[in-house]
Order: C-alpha cells, then sequence, then structure tokens
C-alpha cells in the first residue's frame, strides 16, 4: 500500500494541468467557477476539446477510444478537470449509453452510434422515470408495441436531466405488460428525439433553473434495430447501466473544488472581528466535512481499484453514492452559511451593476443540490442495494 | 499509488490470525484478564517467538524493519481480537522513542530484549492536569551528581505496571507548559523512589500511576538532547495514534461483523430481525462508518512514515477525528442492535464497545484533534 503519487503519476499529473491550462477557454471555465448555466453548446464544444486530445472516454475499451489509464490516473484526470473549472462531460452518452452497447450491443448498434458519443456528435439523455415510478423503477409503463419493423412508443417519462438538449434518448418501455414478474417485459430502446410525437416540456425546479422536464411520447415509431438486448429483457440492462450511473454520483473531486471554495469564503468573511474560518462552531462542522471527504476519497479509489479487470460496478458505488451526495449538501450548506445574510439576494431588480452573482448563487445552489441524495437512486435505495447485495439482509 | 496490502503482508496477518483464533478466544481472554498481571507471559512469548514484537524495528536489533503499513496489519488483527497484552505501550510507545530518540547503546541495551520479549516497556507522560497536551509536563528533573534526580507524578500511563522500563517525559527546564525544556529520561520500573499504582480498566486492559520521588538515575538515561524531547513526543503520539486508529478498524470490524450476524440469528415477530428496513439501513451505515474508518487509517499509517511534519500532523489528526467519531457511531449502535444482550458483560460486543469507546478518546478525542486539524 502506498497513499502517495508516484513520479510517473506526478509527472501525469502535470501533463493534464498543462493541456487544460491551454485548452480550457477562460469564459467557460469563469462560467462553470461562478455557477452559471451551461448551454448545449458549452457542454459540447468541451467534450469535442476532450474528444480530439483522446481524453473524452478514459474507461472504455482502448479500441473504441479508451486510455488504459490506472484507477489512479483517471482521478488525477478527474481532479484536475474539476479543479481547473472544465464543464463537466454529461454522463448520459459516455458513461451510461455506452458502456450498455460495449455490453449489450450489436456490432452495427456499437458502430452507429459509440464514434458518435465518443465526438460529441449527438447529445444524450435518459428515459427512465416516470410520475408513477421513481423509486419502484420496474413499475413504469410507457409501452413499445411491436409493428413490423418498427415499436410505437406511446407514453411519459419524467425528470429527464438536459432533456431539452436532447438529440437522442435511451428509455425503458413495456414491451410485455402480461409477465409474472414486472421486472420481465420491459425493453430497452434508442429512440431518435426529432421522431414526430415526441414532446419536451420544462420542469422549473425550486433554484428556478430548468434542469429537468417531462418526455411525452404520444405513438413514436422506432425503428426495431434500436431495440438493445432482447426484448422484454432490458431490467438486465438497467441494472448493469444503474451501477455505472451511480459511479459518477461521488463527485469526490468536484466536492474538493468546493470544499476548498467554501474554506476561502470564509477565510474573507468576518465574524466578531476575525475570519469566520477561525470560529469554532463554523470550522469544526467544516472539518468534519473535510476529514469525511478525505476517508472518501480512499474508499474511492480503493473500491475503483477492485473493479479492475472490467467487472461491472454493483453495491460498493452506492456507499459512494451515500457519503458523496451528503458531503456534496454538506458543503452547500456551509457556503451559504459563509455567506450570511448576504446569501439573501438573489435577482437583481434594477439593472445588475455591482451584483454579486457568485453569493446570489450559494442559496440557489444549496436548494439545487438536495437533488443529490434523490436522484439516480435515493440515499434510501441505495441502503437497501447495500442490505441486500453486500451484507446479504 | 497502490491500494493492497502486499504477500509478505497478508501472510503476516493470516499468520497471526491463525494464532489469535486458535490461542487467544473471547474465553481465551477472559481467563488472562483475570490474572494477577492481567495479560500472558505465554501469549507475549509467543507474539516474540513470531516475531511481532520485532515488526518495525530495524533488522540490526533483531527486528523486520516495518512499515507502519505493516503494523496496521498488526493491529488490525489485535484489534478485531481486542488482545490486553502490552503491544502498544511497548513496541509503539516506549520501544519508539528508544528506537528513533536514543543512542546506540541504548538501542543495543533496549531493543533485542524488547524484540525477544524479555522487556516491556511503557510511556509515562499524561499528567493529572495536563489532558491531551504534550507539552504540559511539571514532573522535574534535576541535574544530580553525575546523572538526573526526577520528582512528579504521571498519571493512567498505558500497561506502566507491566512495564520493566518506563520511559519518563520530564521538565528539564522552563515553565510547565512549555514545549522546550521536556527531556525523555528511562527509568527502571523497580528503581528506588518509584511508587505504582495499578487500575483495571473497562476495557480490561492495565494503567498506572506512577509516583517519582528522588529517582536517581545516570547520564546515559536521557533519549535524545537534553530539553528537545518535545518534537519526538509529538513524532511517537502520532505514530502510536495512527496505530490506535487501525486498531479501532480491526474492532470496528468485529463489531460489524458480529451485529450483521445478530440480524440473521435473532428472531423476532417470527421473522429475522435484518428484514427490518429501519435495522438494515443502519448496519448500512456501520459498514460505511467501517469503510470510511479504514481509508482513513490508511492514509494515516502511509503518511507517518512518509509525510513531514506539518502534513503528518494534518492526516494523524484528520484520521483521529473520523476514527472517534466512528468508534462511537459504531460502538453504540452495535450494542443498541443486539438489543438486552448487548448490555452484557457475557457478550464480546460489549468488551468491544469498551475499548472503542477508550480508543475514542486515546490520544486526544475528536475535539483535541479539530482544534489541531484547524491550526495545522
Amino acid at each position: 500500500m502506498d497513499l502517495n503519487y508516484s513520479p510517473e503519476e506526478t509527472a501525469f499529473r502535470d501533463e493534464v494541468r498543462g493541456w487544460i491550462r491551454a485548452n480550457l477557454p477562460d469564459a467557460l471555465r469563469d462560467k462553470v467557477l461562478n455557477y452559471r448555466e451551461l448551454s448545449k453548446d458549452d457542454l459540447l464544444s468541451w467534450h469535442r476539446t476532450l474528444a480530439k486530445k483522446g481524453w473524452v472516454a478514459p474507461f472504455w475499451p482502448k479500441e473504441w477510444g479508451g486510455t488504459d489509464w490506472t484507477v489512479v490516473q483517471r482521478y488525477i484526470f478527474e481532479e484536475e478537470c474539476e479543479a481547473a473549472g472544465c464543464p463537466p462531460v454529461v454522463a448520459f452518452g459516455v458513461r451510461m449509453c455506452a458502456p450498455v452497447l460495449l455490453r449489450f450491443g450489436t456490432d452495427a448498434q456499437k458502430q452507429r452510434f459509440l464514434p458518435r458519443i465518443y465526438n460529441g456528435d449527438d447529445f444524450w439523455v435518459q428515459g427512465y422515470s416516470e410520475p408513477g415510478s421513481g423509486s419502484d423503477l420496474a413499475s413504469l409503463k410507457t409501452r413499445a408495441v411491436r409493428e413490423g419493423d418498427h415499436y410505437v412508443v406511446t407514453g411519459q417519462k419524467i425528470w429527464t436531466t438536459l432533456g431539452h438538449y436532447g438529440d437522442w434518448i435511451f428509455c425503458l418501455v413495456r414491451t410485455n405488460a402480461n409477465t409474472e414478474k414486472r421486472q420481465d417485459g420491459i425493453s430497452f430502446l434508442l429512440i431518435d428525439m426529432k421522431t414526430p410525437g415526441i414532446t419536451v416540456r420544462p420542469i422549473v425546479l425550486m433554484d428556478q433553473g430548468h434542469e429537468v422536464n417531462e418526455v411525452f411520447f404520444d405513438e413514436v415509431k422506432v425503428p426495431a434495430e434500436h431495440l438493445v438486448h432482447e426484448q422484454d429483457k432490458g431490467w438486465t440492462v438497467a441494472k448493469y447501466l444503474l451501477g455505472y450511473e451511480r459511479m459518477g454520483t461521488g463527485r469526490i473531486a468536484f466536492s474538493k473544488r468546493e470544499l476548498a471554495r467554501v474554506k476561502d469564503m470564509a477565510g474573507k468573511a468576518m465574524k466578531n472581528g476575525r475570519p469566520l474560518l477561525d470560529d469554532p462552531r463554523f470550522r469544526d462542522r467544516l472539518s468534519r466535512v473535510e476529514v469525511e471527504l478525505m476517508a472518501l476519497e480512499i474508499t474511492n479509489m480503493r473500491f475503483l481499484d477492485q473493479l479492475r479487470g472490467g467487472r461491472a460496478p454493483g453495491a460498493e458505488v452506492s456507499l459512494l453514492k451515500i457519503k458523496g451526495t451528503e458531503i456534496q449538501q454538506a458543503i452547500t450548506e456551509l457556503a451559504m452559511q459563509a455567506a450570511g445574510p448576504l446569501a439573501q439576494a438573489f435577482r437583481p431588480v434594477n439593472g445588475d451593476e455591482g451584483f454579486d452573482r457568485l453569493t446570489a448563487s450559494l442559496f440557489p445552489r444549496y436548494c439545487n443540490l438536495r437533488k443529490a441524495t434523490i436522484y439516480a437512486g435515493s440515499n434510501e435505495i441505495q441502503r437497501n442495494i447495500i442490505a441486500k447485495a453486500t451484507l446479504g439482509l | 499509488m497502490d491500494f493492497e496490502y502486499s504477500d509478505e503482508q497478508r501472510l503476516l496477518s493470516e499468520t497471526l490470525r491463525k494464532f489469535l483464533n486458535t490461542g487467544y478466544s473471547f474465553d481465551a481472554r477472559d481467563k488472562i484478564m483475570k490474572t494477577a498481571a492481567g495479560y500472558s507471559d505465554d501469549v507475549w512469548a509467543a507474539l516474540a517467538e513470531m516475531g511481532i514484537l520485532g515488526v518495525p524495528f530495524a533488522a540490526e536489533h533483531g527486528g523486520f524493519g516495518g512499515t507502519t503499513v505493516d503494523m496496521m496489519v498488526v493491529m488490525e488483527a489485535l484489534g478485531e481480537a481486542l488482545v490486553v497484552e502490552p503491544y502498544l505501550a511497548t513496541v509503539g510507545l516506549g520501544g519508539q522513542l528508544v528506537a528513533r530518540g536514543g543512542s546506540e547503546a541504548q538501542h543495543t541495551r533496549i531493543l533485542p530484549a524488547l524484540i525477544a520479549g524479555k522487556l516491556k516497556m511503557a510511556f509515562a507522560q499524561t499528567e493529572r492536569g495536563s489532558r491531551y497536551d504534550l507539552r504540559q509536563v511539571s514532573l522535574r528533573a534535576k541535574k544530580a551528581g553525575d546523572g538526573w534526580a526526577l520528582d512528579g507524578e504521571k498519571c493512567t500511563v498505558l500497561h506502566g505496571g507491566a512495564a520493566d522500563l518506563l520511559v519518563v517525559s520530564a521538565r528539564t527546564s522552563g515553565g510547565d507548559s512549555d514545549e522546550r525544556g521536556i527531556s525523555l529520561v528511562l527509568v527502571e520500573r523497580t528503581a528506588p523512589g518509584v511508587k505504582v499504582s495499578e487500575y483495571r480498566t473497562l476495557d480490561n486492559q492495565r494503567v498506572a500511576d506512577i509516583t517519582f520521588t528522588n529517582v536517581q538515575v545516570g547520564r546515559d538515561a536521557l533519549i535524545g538532547a537534553e530539553g528537545a524531547g518535545h518534537a519526538l513526543i509529538e513524532e511517537v503520539v502520532d505514530y502510536a495514534t495512527a496505530l490506535v486508529s487501525a486498531e479501532a478498524v480491526g474492532a470496528i470490524k468485529y463489531a460489524h461483523d458480529a451485529t450483521l450476524d445478530y440480524l440473521k440469528t435473532r428472531r423476532q415477530f417470527g421473522v429475522p430481525i435484518g428484514t427490518f428496513q429501519a435495522l438494515q439501513h443502519r448496519m448500512v451505515d456501520i459498514l460505511i462508518s467501517y469503510e470510511q474508518a479504514k481509508s482513513i487509517a490508511c492514509l494515516a499509517c502511509v503518511k507517518v512514515d512518509t509525510a513531514a511534519a506539518a502534513e503528518r500532523r494534518r492526516v494523524v489528526s484528520a484520521a483521529k477525528i473520523k476514527i472517534a467519531d466512528a468508534c462511537r457511531h459504531v460502538s453504540q449502535e452495535a450494542v443498541q442492535l443486539h438489543g438486552g444482550m448487548g448490555m452484557t458483560e457475557e457478550l464480546k460486543i460489549s468488551h468491544t464497545f469498551r475499548r472503542l469507546t477508550t480508543i475514542a478518546q486515546l490520544f486526544g478525542d475528536a475535539d483535541h484533534h479539530l482544534e489541531r486539524f484547524a491550526q495545522s
């Protein structure tokens, strides 16, 4: 065991850091670090920059563009990207659809979709949740009826993150309503969002932002060749994918950057004539979060290290999700608290001269991050998974 | 970076665990802790025989030159079995002060005997008013002839009664809370003027209050330079803190396993209580605490060997904060989930509860280390 970077790892870190410095546009970085909304172009332009360098999907197999990096290198890369304020690589294509295609897709599907995912030609989104199917995902009702060489899809998806940017959506649909187990009779379909019959409606969240959507399907014709794996066997695919979905939710490198920013803010905010950072009440709560994050950084790498050799992530990512999201939320709470009364101003009414946009973003971010313990399987569902899969309860 | 134990470390773990599983059952431990000495000479000899007493010491003295990660392997196993022998006091504290700060002559005189199991040690540091402050030393050592004379008191010295040889922190100059002016002095436990009052602890280890009245030692009793002991004390206490963090990880592992087993076998309302979601989620949180404690203990054990003093302080305090919190969380939950049985002397879980409670405060509780972490 050695938890210090080797000289090779340090050299790799320097290489990544240098490349980002040379290639990340200032305007984009400022948007990220000031918590401004990122447009589809913002997200895809950075995706394409990484793709050109060959770094957009490090964990893919080498033949499809993966980098063969070690777990440590991947973490270093992630950490450098977050620290520098790079936009995120949206997970739905690279981290979710692609692993599914690599595991279950036909050669034709791989050839058609993987290069486009890699290059950022298509913006992928995820169609899982429905109004009546949240934690109980297998109860989903959106139905797909086979008619000749097509499926006809009718129903509704909800909480579709960035659905308004989507070019393609991967969906779980019910192809058989008469099975004994509800998990049987579900299929995994790839759907072009330009197909007639699809309507996307925004859902505004309590931070006033537009991030999630409802997606309606009204007799949408989907070519049968866009079925992944076998008909009625989509649950196998769904479970495989959920592990990958959760893998990205710990966001440890992101939390490290955010924690450093809170420290910075609390070092500047004053209380009783001295920095808030030196106030023992505030500092103790901050330190406990910092220590939890230090531990999680190691836990994360210990677990990922165990996944070498291509085993799909299992219950261990549930643990990372639980702790990682708790930490993310705690940091937004500390940040808002560091701003004190100044955290109240949200939007200027009479022109924005002198308006402190960064401080104004702290309260909505605190609100927004409540999602983290709910999405990708609520933290209660993650505990159910660990109880069953790891503990055998 | 590398997150696995090496083959040698796995072998060390297997050897020690095999011995503890057969020779250190809960019943065997019960008999040992009820003896007059409170530990077993046979077990101590066996630990020497297996080389466990020599893990961190240099090969030239008969040790293995092991890293703190090697010691982590040992401490996890000792923690899981709730070993009551004075291993931490001898190998982790007294022996370390000699190995790191002692002269050639002291090395030769002490370390081979220690490694062979013929010499036990303790570190007499804490005083009644010092809490966890390593600078607070009022026991005095005054020049007397060619050597020194010690006067003062130490309290709750870990395994002070079992020790043949004590390392005593003594003030040779300055005020009671000055960083400078603290010296480390070797004193035979049976030397004239040394009075030892031994106590059982609730977790079945031993501590001692020790009074020193005009205790005469020679010039060669000093470890390191006169008045410059503080840095070495802090280094060794940080080392020992990393070790008890690893010991806690082992005890937490036991609490986790025993509680999980209990949830699967204890039946109420016609079903195993582990089928209840309210208990499942609490069991998952125990697992999370275990994994997080293990990670931070790894970090501490790696960094005490490789980091400069400032980073070492920061990481060790971080570890102790997390370990203290995990000790409290897991021990309390383990008793709660065991119900009434968890309260009983009869079950190992209550002994584990007590050991974890002690470790939570050993070498500084979470509050102490939160303060130190914030300053580092």
